[in-house]
């Protein structure tokens, strides 16, 4: 097939052979082919780190130049599309899980009103910059293959219009050379609202060059309706049990930010030792740990669930099981060895993966402390930006980080992003000003724009922006002896 | 008549009013759509304020009869009608708060004489003559022509608000269907005069590198211009004063066509508007005729009518479905004044003196023969609420007709 396409020319090659002809896609046809259990997971979690961060780029007000590149970065890391030209790449499967990821989504989030629309918004920011980024033949393949409703604008018209719609085009176009199509005014009216285009009796007269607002428009209406569909089919899928729990996971993953990809096992970190965590969480912890560890210091005693979280936390960070049975042990420096041993070790060495089912746990990702084991009255685990109270919350900024150039003028930015959900945008923000002095500045969070979603992600990179400080002063100091010895 | 300047609108004289003379059934058929009640009038919110001042929202009717059952009950000074929600408003307590939406509602504009204070010389704040209606007139005639041309709505309804302004109602059906964020985009298309009273030039609209007017703002321009000459260089008189044609010279980009307009208009005290206006564009007709320097004047001197005569819109009323609005025909409370439909043909005679006041209209059907009192005719017919009332029945009928043909259309399809 490929080759007699081939020889056929060009045009005919770029319909040959694809099942999904061009990049940018509408998605109205849904995937109809058998998919495992895995695929559903994985297309769906992939595509979702790409909305999140599209989502936390609005929560920090980037431009939509600086939205634009990183969702770039994060599309080609987590599901790079080539274009049709690329024959190297095998194009068909790239789409097929484009198309499947963005199904999943629609299932996972038609399910209430917010949701709905947080995700329209995030997808149609994304075909948005797909459109905007793809190559000039592949977005005029793909117009070519779809009839957007919009009527060519006659000859005639343009004739009895003519002073008018050369208004419209700066004296850049000539209007008998411009294609003119007609849609309702109502399809495009962000190009009405700043009079980029002519109307007359309802209906909108666009240049060819504006042509964009109606698609993007198109694509978010049709999303719409789909979803709102979608939402009263999904009953149905209820007596699924394989996949309803892997829906409702997604939807709460929106919510609470991205799934962390971030892996523990890529932490080949050097050993820490137990008198280090003390000064290592007064420069490196996010506020959760943080929290842990003050409260640890004061009280002398961590309840179940603030051990749990605060020590895979550690493990993750490279304690050892040693070094982590003596750190508990002198924390907990209120009880006898004979009580420390019989109610406490067990479950560190639980932790560890050296009894009962023998598993080696991670260190908890935010979305698990936001969602899973809500802290009790009593507790001091979970995420200080979720529960706390703004008061409380405040307070605790302050005193963690106002030694890392926190001040209280920052607060209040910090806060509204809070109290807008956006819990891991709040904590990256702190991250961005505690390392202000590093040279990290506002907007790059943690390395490349990427906000954080695990707390041992926080702290790796920023015990990696202080090796590396440290690696550039021992540079010029040699450099400097260097010069010296001339 | 002083007796009715003191006490324009008792409680006893709006109850007789509600009674006897306000059109329930007009405003049913307008609101309506249908003779049937529809979701467009049980659904509706409509909302009353007493005469102790107490906001009564969220209520609504399934019948007209029940709704002048309710006003004469509650004797309000005022209402006003509000969109059309998914369930019905007098419901809402009982619903829960993500089934209760605005749903459809007319899109509605509001041009407030106040906002001409800057310009207008004959009155001030609530005050208004027949002479400053002339800025309403331009307003209705421009906002009129862009809607019915540019956007193709057909059932316009222009309201007098009682005192110093015009509401408008726009009952197409894909008006009442338009977003929030449509209709924004609307109002922000429609909005020319912009800026605070800080901002001396408000009109800055042009695009392009040769800045030239969008083409709607241009065709809004060309019947302006004689508003301008005879409205605001005739009639108001608006450079005459002193702080008058400084804020003119402010407008003027070409510093040095201002130093010389203001060395003359200093000396000569009595120059008119129009005269200096000719004198401007003299000024202007001493540069080379296709000289940047005439173009550049030329597009400041269109900016100028544009900042003195193009509609000044409320814009928030217009911005958001459920936005309320006083309903046509209520009695504005300061001034007794019916809130009458205009006929835009004709609202250059549109005198807002000679507006019925609810006394004068009780007065007139006291007068009124009793023989005519039978029943077969309506209380209003025997008032001068007779001709504005047959405006209001005319265009719910025609309203309805579309209505009508629409449902007729679309049953064939089937």
């Amino acid at each position: 097939m490929e080759k007699l396409a081939k020889t056929a020319g060009p045009e005919v090659e770029q319909h040959s052979g694809l099942k999904y002809p061009h990049l940018l896609n509408l998605y109205d046809v849904p995937p109809l082919e058998d998919i495992t259990i895995e695929e559903f997971e994985t297309c769906a979690i992939d595509r979702l780190r790409v909305l999140s961060e599209i989502e936390s780029s609005f929560a920090r007000n980037r431009s939509f130049d600086e939205l634009k590149k990183i969702t770039i970065a994060q599309c080609n890391k987590h599901i790079p599309m080539a274009e049709t030209t690329a024959t190297t790449v095998d194009r068909d499967a790239q789409r097929r899980a484009d198309v499947i990821g963005h199904f999943v989504l629609r299932l996972a989030f038609c399910r209430s009103e917010e949701l709905r629309r947080r995700f329209v918004k995030a997808e149609t920011t994304l075909f948005r910059v797909r459109y905007d980024s793809c190559s000039g033949t592949e977005r005029k393949n793909f117009l070519n293959s779809r009839d957007f409703a919009s009527i060519q604008v006659t000859p005639d018209e343009k004739t009895l219009y003519a002073p008018q719609l050369q208004a419209l085009s700066f004296g850049n176009e000539r209007v008998a050379t411009t294609e003119f199509y007609k849609v309702k005014w109502t399809r495009v009216p962000d190009l009405v609202e700043r009079r980029k285009v002519f109307l007359r009796g309802g209906y909108a007269f666009v240049p060819s060059r504006e042509q964009s607002s109606i698609i993007f428009q198109e694509f978010q209406a049709r999303l719409e309706k789909a979803l709102e569909m979608t939402a009263k089919a999904l009953p149905r899928l209820d007596e699924d049990t394989r996949l309803m729990p892997v829906l409702g996971n997604l939807s709460q993953a929106f919510l609470a930010g991205v799934p962390s990809d971030w892996s523990p096992a890529e932490n080949n970190g050097e050993e820490i030792r137990a008198d280090m965590i003390d000064e290592l969480s007064r420069k490196h912890f996010p506020a959760c740990m943080r929290n842990l560890q003050d409260n640890l210091r004061r009280d002398h005693h961590l309840k179940h669930f603030g051990r749990l979280q605060y020590g895979l936390f550690l493990k993750t960070l490279g304690l050892s099981i040693e070094e982590a049975l003596l750190f508990w042990r002198k924390s907990f420096s209120g009880f006898t060895d004979d009580q420390f041993n019989k109610n406490y070790k067990y479950n560190i060495r639980h932790s560890y993966g050296l009894e009962g089912k023998r598993a080696n746990y991670p260190g908890k990702s935010c979305q698990q402390i936001l969602t899973s084991d809500q802290p009790g009255a009593t507790d001091s685990h979970g995420c200080p930006y979720r529960h706390f109270s703004p008061d409380n919350l405040q307070t605790a900024l302050l005193s963690m980080y106002s030694s890392q150039g926190l001040t209280s003028a920052d607060l209040p930015e910090i806060l509204s992003t809070v109290k807008a959900g956006h819990y891991h945008v709040a904590c990256t923000r702190v991250y961005e000003i505690t390392h202000a002095h590093q040279g990290v500045k506002k907007g790059e969070g943690i390395g490349s724009g990427e906000s954080v979603t695990h707390p041992n992600q926080y702290s790796k990179e920023s015990r990696n922006l202080e090796k590396a400080l440290i690696e550039e002063v021992k540079m010029e100091i040699d450099g400097g002896d260097v010069t010296m010895g001339v | 008549m002083p007796a009715e300047e003191l006490e324009p609108t008792s409680p006893e004289v709006m109850l007789a009013f509600y009674r006897r003379l306000y059109p329930f059934k007009s405003i049913f058929k307008w609101l309506n759509h249908e003779h049937t009640p529809s979701r467009l009038f049980t659904n509706r919110e409509i909302a009353f304020t007493l005469q102790s001042d107490v906001y009564l929202r969220y209520n609504s009717f399934t019948t007209a009869e029940e709704f002048k059952k309710q006003t004469c009950a509650l004797n309000p000074t005022r209402f006003e009608i509000g969109p059309v929600y998914t369930a019905r408003p007098r419901d809402k307590k009982t619903i829960r708060p993500s089934a209760f939406t605005p749903l459809l509602r007319e899109l509605v504009f509001d041009i407030d004489m106040t906002d001409y204070d800057s310009i207008r010389t004959c009155c001030q704040g609530a005050d208004i003559c027949n002479r400053c209606w002339g800025f309403i007139s331009a307003a209705v005639l421009t906002l009129d022509t862009a809607l019915r041309e540019q956007f193709g709505y057909k059932y316009l309804l222009w309201v007098y608000s009682g005192r110093r302004g015009i509401h408008l109602w726009i009952s197409d059906r894909e008006a009442m269907e338009l977003t929030d964020d449509q209709r924004r985009a609307m109002v922000n298309f429609l909005t020319v005069v912009q800026g605070g009273k800080e901002m001396h030039k408000k009109v800055n609209v042009r695009i392009g590198k040769d800045p030239v007017l969008p083409p709607s703002v241009k065709a809004a321009l060309e019947p302006l211009v004689e508003i301008f000459s005879n409205l605001i260089l005739a009639d108001q008189d608006c450079f005459k004063s002193d702080d008058g044609w400084e804020e003119l010279l402010t407008l003027i980009p070409d510093k040095d066509v201002a130093k010389v307009l203001r060395r003359k208009w200093n000396d000569d005290e009595d120059r008119s508007s129009e005269d200096k206006w000719d004198d401007l564009k003299s000024e202007v007709g001493k540069y080379a005729k296709t000289s940047r320097e005439r173009a550049t004047m030329k597009a400041a001197m269109e900016d100028i009518i544009l900042q003195y005569t193009y509609p000044r819109i409320d814009a928030e009323v217009s911005k958001h479905r459920n936005h309320l609005l006083k309903a046509p025909f209520c009695v504005h409370p300061k001034t007794g004044r019916i809130c009458v439909p205009i006929d835009p043909e004709r609202i250059q005679e549109f005198d807002p003196a000679r507006v019925p006041t609810v006394g004068q209209l009780l007065r007139e059907l006291d007068a009124a023969s009793p023989e005519n009192t039978a029943g077969e005719h309506a209380d209003w017919e025997r008032t001068s609420l007779k001709p504005y009332v047959e405006m209001m029945e005319k265009h719910a009928s025609s309203l309805m007709a579309e209505v009508r043909r629409e449902k007729i259309a679309s049953d064939t399809t089937w």
